[in-house]
């Protein structure tokens, strides 16, 4: 690998890293979408703070987008709060609004600047390694992995100090607000980290891929664990995988790394979606299959057991009866007998079903229940 | 903590005012709780039940009126009140275990930034016990069935140790052993000198269980002692007419508004 690959897979690892954090709790606060509303109307604090300090590289820039990215969840909140629109239209009514304004500004304003409309949407994480970070000319490596690098640390050392505050007002804001921890002041730093995350990101990266990360494997980590440290463990290694992934998909297919990256997050999340242990839906599958198969089977022990040594036993134990007693489709009733033959509950003896011991047993610790 | 309780009334709320866009939800209401009883709410549907207790704890502003806990400002008195929401309000899908739901009524004794320690869980597996749910401490929340989640709920209000426990309808879609273990709680928390008021639907036991009552519907009908004030007339003025529906009076608030 040349220095440069290195350099752009580590800036996409300390991205995911970044990302996956704020994003865990918008997932569990059920606000993953106001990633994409923020991740897109901090452009437009970008190009204010831009005009006022006239300097692309100034920390004034993610200052003025998380300032815009308040405004974006303080502006949802108030248009929700009117009760006339939901806020899922009230994402989709205020962030195109705040993000349109920053675009015809910037095609206005700034057309000669590097602030295009396609490096928002998908960034050039490839560019990344070119501008380097070179105080009295000693390199120490890409500036945004530096940038990146400090929105990471921000982010554990926030969600470590403030862990509890996240929980409490993530599962019960009312109960936090009783206990004096002010749900609207977590929220909004919260919002605030977000933004910072989003604009720190997607100037490597593009909006599309911060709502990818922030949103993707969160998700994906939802599925596999129901404790909140390992979620977010998860999210992060989830998030990276992605990354370095996605970038060696892009120089296989030979095109744009942020959208392979986002590519990718998405297949990751459908194999953990489809194979996760307990909660995938193949196991979700096979374990309702195991269930129809224990109640038929059960069915047919205790159908057996009720006529065990009764008049009507000769009847009703005749395996071709069974499909027509239990409603079963013939082929089902065939398939119930066979497995229940094979597992030694039941023998056919004479044109007569018979329960073994272990059948009669079974039946009745399932009748008895 | 030292108590700043003094011989006050345990809550004691006056011409509690507050309306949802106009619409009044409570209507110059006075709730009166001496310390050491326990006290039902008991209204119909939308009578303003919930805002009541949640007026109380000052999660929601009013329009007038104040309220007193122990003859001081709820914020001052914050520590002195537990409350236990009900069980639908919140996600039990979130990601963690019993014991860090209950460790959660630490948090208010903690502060901002301090962390839950071993004396924190210590005493948060001492209230999972008080209800019977020591087995399940490391059980995630999402397979609790309905009844234990309440318990584990009580057993967060037991560990932040306070003085009035505020519980919105704690007996709501609970099994029999719950329900048995929910009152069985109850009266301990009496016998140590702690006020409950809960907000409860079933009438058949609100004799039963509580002391005092506290009939509401918009405005307060009556309240007091459940012998006195539990009676046909005050129910059906409550219910307005119906005292055997429950449920679903929903223009019984403006009639009582205006009777």
């Amino acid at each position: 690998m040349t220095s440069a690959q290195v350099d752009v897979l580590l800036v996409a690892v300390v991205v995911a890293a970044a990302c996956a954090i704020p994003g865990t709790f918008l997932v569990l606060r059920r606000m993953a979408m106001m990633s994409d509303a923020i991740s897109h109307t901090v452009l437009l604090g970008i190009v204010l703070a831009f005009f006022v300090v006239a300097d692309l590289n100034s920390p004034i820039l993610i200052i003025g987008a998380a300032l815009v990215g308040l405004l974006t969840v303080g502006l949802v909140e108030a248009v929700s709060r009117t009760g006339l629109v939901r806020q899922d239209t009230a994402i989709g009514l205020v962030f195109p609004a705040l993000f349109s304004i920053a675009v015809i500004l910037i095609s206005r304003l700034a057309g000669n600047v590097h602030l295009d409309s396609d490096a928002v949407l998908l960034g050039e994480i490839a560019f990344a390694p070119f501008n380097r970070f070179a105080p009295f000319g000693l390199d120490l490596g890409p500036v945004a992995l530096w940038v990146m690098g400090t929105i990471l640390v921000v982010n554990l050392a926030c969600t470590a100090l403030f862990f509890k505050e996240l929980k409490l007002v993530t599962f019960d804001p009312a109960l936090a607000a009783a206990l004096g921890f002010s749900p609207a002041l977590v929220h909004y730093g919260l919002m605030a980290v977000v933004s910072v995350t989003a604009v720190g990101a997607f100037d490597a990266v593009g909006s599309i891929l911060v709502v990818a990360l922030m949103v993707g494997p969160p998700a994906a980590a939802y599925l596999l664990t129901d404790r909140l440290p390992r979620m977010l463990g998860l999210s992060v290694v989830i998030g990276a995988v992605s990354a370095v992934g996605g970038y060696w998909l892009a120089r296989l297919l030979d095109t744009n790394i942020a959208g392979s990256m986002a590519t990718v997050v998405g297949v990751v999340f459908t194999l953990i979606l489809l194979f996760a242990p307990p909660r995938g839906l193949v196991a979700s599958v096979r374990r309702r299959r195991r269930q129809r198969w224990t109640f038929a089977s059960q069915m047919l022990l205790i159908h057996l057991a009720t006529h065990e040594g009764t008049a009507a036993e000769a009847d009703e134990s005749r395996p071709d009866h069974m499909h027509r007693h239990m409603r079963w489709p013939a082929e089902f009733a065939d398939q119930v007998i066979q497995t229940a033959t094979e597992r030694g509950l039941v023998r056919l003896d004479n044109e007569q079903l018979r329960l073994t011991a272990q059948g009669r047993e079974i039946a009745r610790a399932a009748a008895v229940r | 903590m030292r108590l700043r309780t003094g011989n006050a009334l345990a809550v004691q709320a006056t011409d509690l005012t507050l309306a949802y866009q106009q619409r009044p939800v409570l209507w110059d209401v006075d709730l009166e709780v001496p310390r050491g009883v326990l006290m039902a709410i008991v209204g119909p549907n939308g009578a303003g039940k919930t805002t009541l207790l949640r007026a109380v704890l000052g999660l929601l502003r009013p329009a007038a009126g104040e309220v007193l806990v122990f003859g001081r400002p709820y914020v001052e008195q914050r520590g002195l009140i537990a409350y236990v929401p009900q069980r639908g309000s919140v996600d039990w899908d979130f990601p963690t275990t019993a014991l860090d739901i209950v460790t959660m009524g630490t948090y208010g004794g903690l502060g901002w930034v301090k962390r839950p320690g071993a004396s924190e869980r210590s005493r948060a597996t001492d209230a999972l016990a008080q209800v019977g749910m020591q087995n399940y401490a490391d059980r995630q929340i999402s397979q609790l069935s309905g009844g234990q989640q309440q318990r584990v709920f009580l057993a967060r209000a037991l560990v932040q140790d306070a003085q009035v426990y505020l519980m919105d309808e704690p007996f709501q879609g609970v099994d029999a052993t719950t329900e048995r273990a929910i009152v069985d709680l109850l009266r301990a928390l009496r016998a140590d000198g702690k006020t409950v008021v809960a907000v409860h639907h079933d009438l058949q036991t609100v004799a039963e269980y509580f002391d005092q009552v506290t009939l509401l519907n918009v405005r307060r009908i009556a309240a007091g002692p459940v012998e006195r004030v539990f009676t046909e007339e005050n129910l059906r003025l409550t219910y307005g007419g119906r005292v055997a529906g429950i449920g679903g009076q929903t223009n019984g608030a403006d009639a009582a508004v205006f009777p």
